[in-house]
């Protein structure tokens, strides 16, 4: 399928990534490309079977319902770009 | 005596053990052929204060007979291992101040066993590239040029940095990952040995995540013996990844026997692709003779699926990739853009911070993960990975192991493929079948193309099989007797 320039606007958003309006038009085109690429995938019938959850066969691993981990909050919050009295800070959200 | 660079990782570690020369000597001599090779743009972050403080301890314990396993064995680390106190930016803007506070499982279990660190080795952005050339801090160079030749060659990607470091001899080994190819092909392009195990073998715990379900860490070395020593170091369980597996790891290097008299060997034939250069043809063909040779038998087998493995990886992978990629906001490290409100500080952040392709395989995976589309594009693309691992199951009733060309050319130039997504995407038709699967592969240096560059052979083996694709690696390594060396251009 290919796609338009509406569609690309609208995954930019989703992504949270800003695609300047010139750029647009090029990667419509691009993307475009790599999605008749993967559309070969229509050719295999696939009715009936599973698809992959798990790439090895494994049961998940369990563990006691414990806390084993924390009081780190300057570790975490060593690489904030900003952060204020033990938080990370944000511009505002609330007028 | 030979340069202390040019020794193998075992041949260092044996000499350093009979106190031939110093852990401190040895790592002095790497530094100083690191800065030398400064040209080649391979690291992106170095650390000779590390390693020297690494390398004393080292002579601390020699000296008194407490060796460890890799004990005073300098190597290279990818930039996507996160490194306690040292910068760790998966050679991306958007990481580029990132000073991780803990340690990656892998490097721990390195450094646990007496390694020393050199520094941090360049990649494609977020691994994501066969030619790491999508790197923000710039390419790497490829040691290896045409004879009579200055053109640059890209080293392969995405763990471009540490074939180049280990193929230039600067450093004994260093550690790759590999998502679709991003260990075996780099090695193929620069005469090196490089091994991606088992999907879970080795923790992901710490390594910057790119597709997680396929993203499997491993060594790159010059020789097969060097590969199973390190790779032994890198596995077990870790309980902080939970696809790790619970499994004992094998001595490696003892499955070196060089005895392969009675392995079935697959060929399969749906891997000579339209176009494939007569050379890997050949190559391929003599890799086989040379197992024959050695006593295994040669099995052509059927992998119907193959030539649909990369539309699979290539929607897999960028969905993975959105989903990974979506905590660089800028809001708890990293790069932030500054923004009117939110949504224009997180769009800014990732317009800025990500490089081209990066950007793209985002969109691409957001798009098929979108209300929609998932079951058209993902849910089908893992139904196909189903079916693909089958295929590998199939033919794993017939054989032992598989032989395969790794790459579908030698190095190319650089800037040859960045205009093109897709021809870029084929450099891992070979590699990119195996990650699907999770399974073992390996790729050993067999010869030179006839413009004097080296080429790879893949083995890939059973899952949890390393023991028999080292064996067979070490057999064909000894058959292809590959010695020869890039010219030392870059110290003009």
């Amino acid at each position: 399928m290919a796609l338009d320039k509406a569609t690309v606007t609208k995954i930019a958003r989703l992504a949270r990534v800003r695609v300047a309006e010139s750029d647009k038009d090029g990667l419509a085109g691009e993307l475009s490309g790599i999605l008749a690429f993967i559309e070969q995938l229509n050719e295999i019938d696939t009715k009936g079977v599973e698809p992959m959850t798990s790439v090895v066969a494994m049961p998940l691993p369990r563990r006691e319902d414990k806390v084993t981990d924390g009081g780190k909050q300057d570790d975490i919050l060593a690489n904030a770009p900003e952060k204020t009295a033990g938080f990370f800070t944000i511009p505002k959200v609330i007028e | 005596m030979t340069s202390l660079t040019d020794l193998t990782l075992a041949e260092a570690r044996d000499g350093l053990r009979a106190k031939k020369f110093s852990a401190a000597e040895l790592a002095r001599a790497h530094v100083d052929a690191m800065i030398a090779a400064r040209p080649l743009n391979a690291f992106i972050s170095e650390t000779p204060v590390i390693a020297k403080a690494m390398a004393d301890e080292s002579d601390k314990r020699i000296a008194r007979g407490d060796a460890r396993p890799l004990e005073g064995l300098p190597l290279a680390i990818k930039d996507l291992f996160c490194t306690k106190g040292v910068r760790t930016t998966a050679a991306s803007h958007i990481l580029e101040p990132f000073v991780p506070t803990y340690e990656s499982t892998v490097t721990q279990k390195l450094w646990n066993d007496g390694a020393v660190m050199l520094g941090k080795v360049n990649l494609d952005e977020f691994a994501m590239g066969s030619s790491n050339e999508t790197s923000y801090f710039g390419p790497v160079e490829n040691p290896w040029r045409k004879p009579g030749d200055n053109k640059s060659r890209v080293p392969g990607g995405s763990s471009g940095g540490s074939a180049a470091a280990v193929s230039a001899r600067f450093a004994l080994a260093a550690t790759g990952t590999d998502t679709g190819g991003s260990i075996r092909q780099p090695a193929a392009f620069c005469g090196i040995v490089g091994i991606k195990p088992t999907y879970g073998r080795c923790s992901r715990f710490g390594i910057v995540a790119f597709a997680s379900s396929l993203d499997q860490a491993g060594p790159m070395t010059r020789t097969v013996k060097d590969a199973a020593i390190m790779l032994r170091s890198m596995c077990g369980f870790d309980p902080k990844d939970s696809t790790s597996v619970d499994m004992a790891v094998p001595d490696f290097e003892k499955a070196l026997t060089g005895n392969i008299r009675g392995l079935k060997v697959g060929i399969p034939e749906e891997y000579r692709v339209d176009g494939m250069p007569k050379e890997i043809e050949a190559i391929w063909t003599k890799g086989a003779e040379w197992l024959k040779a050695a006593g295994a038998i040669l099995k052509p087998v059927k992998l119907p699926l193959t030539k649909y493995a990369l539309p699979t990886y290539y929607i897999v992978a960028p969905a993975e990739c959105s989903s990974n990629l979506a905590r660089y906001d800028g809001v708890r490290f990293g790069l932030r853009e500054k923004g009117e409100d939110l949504t224009a500080m997180y769009e800014g952040t990732r317009a800025s911070g990500f490089g081209r392709e990066v950007r793209r395989r985002i969109l691409i995976g957001t798009y098929v993960l979108s209300a929609g589309y998932y079951d058209a594009y993902y849910l089908k693309a893992q139904r196909v990975r189903t079916l693909i691992a089958r295929d590998f199951e199939n033919a794993f009733k017939e054989v032992d192991v598989l032989l395969t060309p790794t790459a579908p050319s030698s190095a190319f130039a650089r800037g040859e493929k960045t205009a093109d997504p897709i021809a870029m995407y084929l450099n891992d038709v070979f590699t990119v079948p195996a990650s699907l699967a999770g399974l073992p592969g390996i790729s050993v240096p067999a010869g030179l193309s006839s413009d004097g560059l080296p080429l790879g052979l893949q083995l890939i083996g059973r899952a949890y099989d390393e023991e028999t694709v080292l064996r067979t690696a070490g057999v064909l390594e000894q058959a292809a007797n590959f010695t020869a060396k890039p010219q030392t251009w870059w110290k003009q």
